[in-house]
């Protein structure tokens, strides 16, 4: 499971990060391997550390972390627990801000930016899809994908109109008007995928997408993960199952805060059950 | 998102929660019926005064000569009350010159009032409203008769014993039969009825057709004014303009048959029934401030109501919240999202006790002689505080939820 262990530091946390102007944050700067912030990398990550203070004492959840991904990868994140790869999952995702070093998302330096900035990155750039689906209960469908939109001030019918072409991409044009709980665990994930997606994000960014779900199913959501993959979407991964881990073409292992392994594959599936 | 989005998804969350809602709302509800009913009973109230008192007790563009004003209830001192007893009485020869330099067109009469018994052969004895007045007295009141016919001014120089009644007088005297023609005895004398004055109706609960009409020169004189003095002298000018030179008039040839000098105060009233309605006015004000004050305490309580249960949905909902902050939603937009509801809720309960309220007011106005009268502010002011209500009682579970950790709402289960 991915469940964070230091939950409870988390809603301590106070600090706030002055505002920025978007103009300062474009910088481009040289990132680690050589790797810019910008066109062709969509995360540049430098000396990224998280640490909580849980009653006095610190606990360092990334440690500096040097991370950079390409447009259009296909990356998972591994580690077993306490590894960190939350607390990454976190930053990547906008949720949370790093205590030391950049992060830099599409360009934008994203760990100085405020309350604000970070909700309406998470809206533009980037898309969740969740282990336990978390989609509104009482919504249906439709109006589940249409959320993300509503945020982002899109008009109604416009809205409509693109969270039906989003169901229609995983699938489930047919069943846009049933709310989550009359639908199975497999459509829901491909619901919140929709959902992910109708935004047009820099990033899908899955924390444990299947592991609320049979392998048979599991299988369902990795083919439209690599249909997503190969027609140029950026896909970032976190899990601790190998064989989910597998079907991405880079694999990024997190060991006490740190990145233990990186590792390429030219082809996919090429080396199923290592690690 | 936009405040309409936030409205309807408000409006969602209520239609879902149904009961809870309702219990929700329970107390603004109750707050605004009240506040509603109270101020349509005052407001009806000024309305009968202003309309039906002033125009059938008092009688527009009149004004009223006697000895002391009687239309200061009961904020007379002794000294006050000391000076009105020493004032002279009004009569018939000061009336007479009044009249005289009245400009024309005005139309005047004695109105010597008062309550006695009266009886005849078919009702037992009950009060009614003894009045000694002139022939114009008829013109002066816009009294229309039903049957019968009003004095003439022969029968009031001759001090005829006959008398017009309102229409309780002659159903309760005469029930069943036509009292044109009959005796109606007021005082021991015997007087012929001669004509039946159309239903006034009643203002504040006291009947306005429990009338008997006299000439003054009659024997009633003996029940209305014992002392041979004129309790009133009303005079009615043709426009709203007249009255004040009329008044003026007046006021000047009394003055000179009492010899007052220019530093000594009238010794007698002039009334107008705009010096009646500023009493009024007074009186209303005291009677919105007290009525609306328990009210308001209700809509305190309501509030607290409202704030509670918000808590208790941003801690039911931490994790939507944590959907949305995750999808994009700014502290600003979930904080309007709960303020809207809150103000929803509570616009909803201030709507439902704006009809109750309204229901209750013709309930109370069915029930008992006090008058009702929906005042049209209240509407908008009652909905206006609903909100604000709403609003108040809002912002803090609201700002506690725009607050929320999204991390964190999102684990919660």
């Amino acid at each position: 499971m991915s469940d964070n262990q230091f939950g409870d530091a988390l809603l301590s946390r106070t600090d706030e990060h002055p505002m920025s102007t978007t103009a300062e944050r474009s910088v481009v700067v040289q990132a680690p391997g050589g790797a810019s912030p910008g066109k062709e990398w969509v995360i540049v990550t430098r000396g990224l550390k998280r640490e909580y203070d849980m009653g006095g004492e610190v606990v360092r959840a990334l440690q500096g972390v040097d991370l950079a991904i390409r447009r259009n990868e296909y990356v998972a994140i591994m580690g077993p627990s306490g590894s960190g790869k939350s607390t990454l999952m976190n930053l990547i995702g906008c949720l949370d801000t790093p205590t030391a070093g950049e992060y830099w998302l599409n360009g934008l330096l994203a760990s100085t930016m405020s309350d604000d900035e970070l909700a309406r990155v998470r809206n533009k750039e980037i898309g969740f899809v969740f282990q336990t689906f978390n989609l509104l209960p009482r919504a249906t469908a439709l109006h589940n994908v249409e959320l993300p939109l509503v945020y982002a001030g899109v008009s109604s019918d416009e809205r409509k109109r693109r969270a039906k072409h989003a169901l229609e991409q995983v699938q489930l044009d047919n069943r846009m008007d049933h709310r989550p709980n009359e639908l199975s665990g497999g459509q829901r994930q491909r619901v919140a995928i929709a959902r992910a997606l109708v935004n047009n994000p820099s990033i899908l960014l899955a924390d444990e997408p299947t592991g609320n779900l049979d392998s048979k199913t599991s299988e369902e959501i990795m083919r439209v993960f690599e249909t997503l993959a190969t027609t140029g979407q950026t896909v970032i991964m976190v899990t601790h199952e190998p064989d989910i881990a597998a079907h991405a073409r880079r694999i990024i292992v997190l060991r006490d805060g740190l990145v233990a392994s990186d590792e390429r594959r030219s082809t996919f599936k090429q080396s199923m059950g290592v690690s | 998102m936009s405040f309409l989005e936030a409205v309807r998804l408000a409006f969602q969350q209520i239609r879902v929660q149904k009961l809870k809602s309702f219990f929700t709302l329970l107390g603004v509800m109750i707050g605004v019926m009240f506040l509603i009913a109270v101020v349509s009973i005052v407001e009806g109230m000024s309305r009968y005064v202003e309309d039906d008192f002033a125009g059938a007790l008092l009688g527009v563009n009149t004004f009223t000569l006697r000895r002391g004003t009687d239309m200061r209830f009961g904020n007379t001192t002794e000294a006050q009350w000391r000076e009105l007893q020493r004032r002279p009485r009004l009569y018939r020869n000061e009336v007479e010159q009044v009249r005289a330099v009245l400009p024309p067109g005005v139309t005047s009469s004695i109105e010597n009032m008062t309550f006695a018994y009266a009886a005849s052969s078919q009702g037992r004895a009950k009060q009614v409203q003894a009045v000694g007045a002139e022939a114009s007295y008829f013109t002066l009141k816009k009294y229309n008769l039903t049957s019968g016919r009003p004095f003439s001014a022969q029968e009031v120089t001759l001090g005829s014993k006959v008398i017009v009644v309102g229409t309780e007088v002659a159903t309760h005297f005469f029930p069943g039969l036509d009292p044109v023609g009959r005796e109606l005895r007021i005082g021991g004398a015997p007087y012929q009825v001669i004509g039946v004055i159309e239903a006034q109706g009643s203002v504040f609960g006291f009947s306005l057709d429990r009338l008997a009409i006299a000439p003054h020169t009659s024997p009633i004189s003996r029940v209305t004014n014992p002392r041979g003095d004129v309790r009133s002298f009303v005079a009615q000018t043709p426009n709203p303009e007249l009255l004040n030179d009329a008044m003026e008039e007046a006021r000047g040839i009394m003055r000179g048959l009492r010899h007052l000098s220019p530093s000594q105060p009238d010794d007698f009233a002039l009334e107008t029934s705009a010096s009646a309605m500023s009493f009024f006015a007074e009186l209303k004000g005291k009677l919105i401030a007290f009525g609306t004050a328990l009210p308001a305490i209700g809509l305190i309580v309501g509030a607290i109501v409202i704030m509670n249960i918000m808590l208790v949905a941003v801690a039911e909902r931490t994790r939507e919240i944590g959907i949305r902050k995750a999808l994009g939603a700014r502290r600003r937009d979930i904080m309007r999202q709960f303020l809207v509801e809150s103000a929803s809720l509570s616009v909803l309960g201030a709507a439902i006790g704006i009809l109750l309220g309204i229901g209750m007011a013709r309930i109370i106005a069915a029930v008992s002689p006090l008058p009702a009268g929906v005042a049209f502010w209240s509407i908008p002011a009652a909905v206006a505080l609903g909100a604000g209500v709403g609003i108040v009682a809002g912002l803090y579970p609201a700002s506690r939820a725009s607050r929320l950790d999204p991390i964190a709402a999102l684990r919660q289960e």
